[in-house]
């Protein structure tokens, strides 16, 4: 049997395909959920992809959080289910409260678009399972809000607990507190960055394959 | 608005360019959101407390952001 992994279009969304194709190239079946559709269709884990969702009206993310599906996702991530939120998804969870903090406008107010370098500081993750803690990635980052937020107390929390997953490496591209480029949830099943791994899976496409982890740790979590 | 501890680029955008302009002494800005809300009745302190939780909830983000919600009379004329 093979794992359903569900991947959210909202209106607006831009990497909802790409994020498809990498849980294909993992050994996954990816399974397209529509923003307006409550049912999550039996799928064993969910990505909330990239892209702008709602034209990112309000704040970005504001509105996608109260769209019919994520009620359903927002319910069974607080049940476990493993929930990946990818540069717009990842201002989803913030907005949804499933992770703490919120995405502000890069400092310098560019848009960036360049191949990332991050260090994995916890793989214990549902979606990082499949890395060593430490190791080195680089994928794609591309946002214009990628400047992570929390107060400070938020801030030593995650540090204390292991909560920060991945760190910028070779300068902050945003001006993210204490170079943060991802965050999960108390329990490791909601995880949020804003680089793009589903960028990264392909010698073709990518700057290298070094995103693939991400889907294969999922798809090897939900077997074992 | 954004709290006070949450870097505004923005604003500061707009600070830096306002000498540039002619505008001196403006030594800080911060950009913010207004939303407009008409309502058919009067606002009584029920109505207030829904625009409120609408403000928590939704229109602000309590995370990074602050809000205050006032009421103004409409010209029945518009």
């Amino acid at each position: 049997m093979t794992t359903r992994v569900g991947v959210v279009t909202f209106p607006g969304s831009l990497d909802d395909r790409d994020a498809q194709r990498a849980v294909k190239l993992a050994g996954g079946e990816p399974v397209a959920l529509w923003h307006g559709d409550k049912d999550l269709h039996q799928v064993d884990a969910v990505i909330l992809p990239g892209g702008f969702s709602y034209g990112d009206y309000l704040r970005c993310g504001a509105i996608a959080r109260f769209s019919p599906v994520m009620e359903t996702i927002i319910d069974q991530a607080r049940a476990g289910l493993p929930v990946l939120g990818i540069c717009n998804g990842f201002q989803v969870l913030c907005e949804s409260h499933l992770l703490p903090g919120a995405l502000t406008r890069n400092d310098h107010l560019h848009f960036i678009c360049r191949d990332q370098r991050l260090r994995v500081e916890n793989a214990a993750t549902a979606w990082t399972a499949d890395y060593t803690a430490g190791q080195e990635i680089t994928v794609p980052l591309k946002n214009g809000e990628g400047g992570y937020v929390a107060d400070e107390r938020t801030l030593d929390e995650l540090e204390a607990e292991g909560r920060v997953v991945f760190r910028y490496l070779g300068g902050n591209p945003n001006g993210s507190r204490r170079d943060i480029a991802g965050i999960t949830n108390e329990a490791g099943n909601v995880v949020g960055l804003m680089p793009h791994p589903e960028h990264a899976v392909e010698a073709l496409t990518g700057p290298t394959i070094d995103g693939l982890g991400f889907f294969t740790s999922a798809l090897r979590k939900l077997v074992a | 608005m954004l709290k006070p501890e949450i870097l505004d680029p923005q604003g500061q955008a707009v600070q830096r360019a306002l000498p540039r302009l002619g505008f001196e002494g403006v030594s800080d800005v911060r950009q913010g959101k207004r939303f407009e809300l008409e309502v058919a009745d009067p606002v009584d302190e029920a109505a207030l407390e829904r625009v409120r939780e609408m403000a928590r909830t939704f229109l602000a983000n309590t995370v990074i952001e602050d809000f205050h919600v006032r009421i103004e009379e409409v010209e029945a004329a518009r």
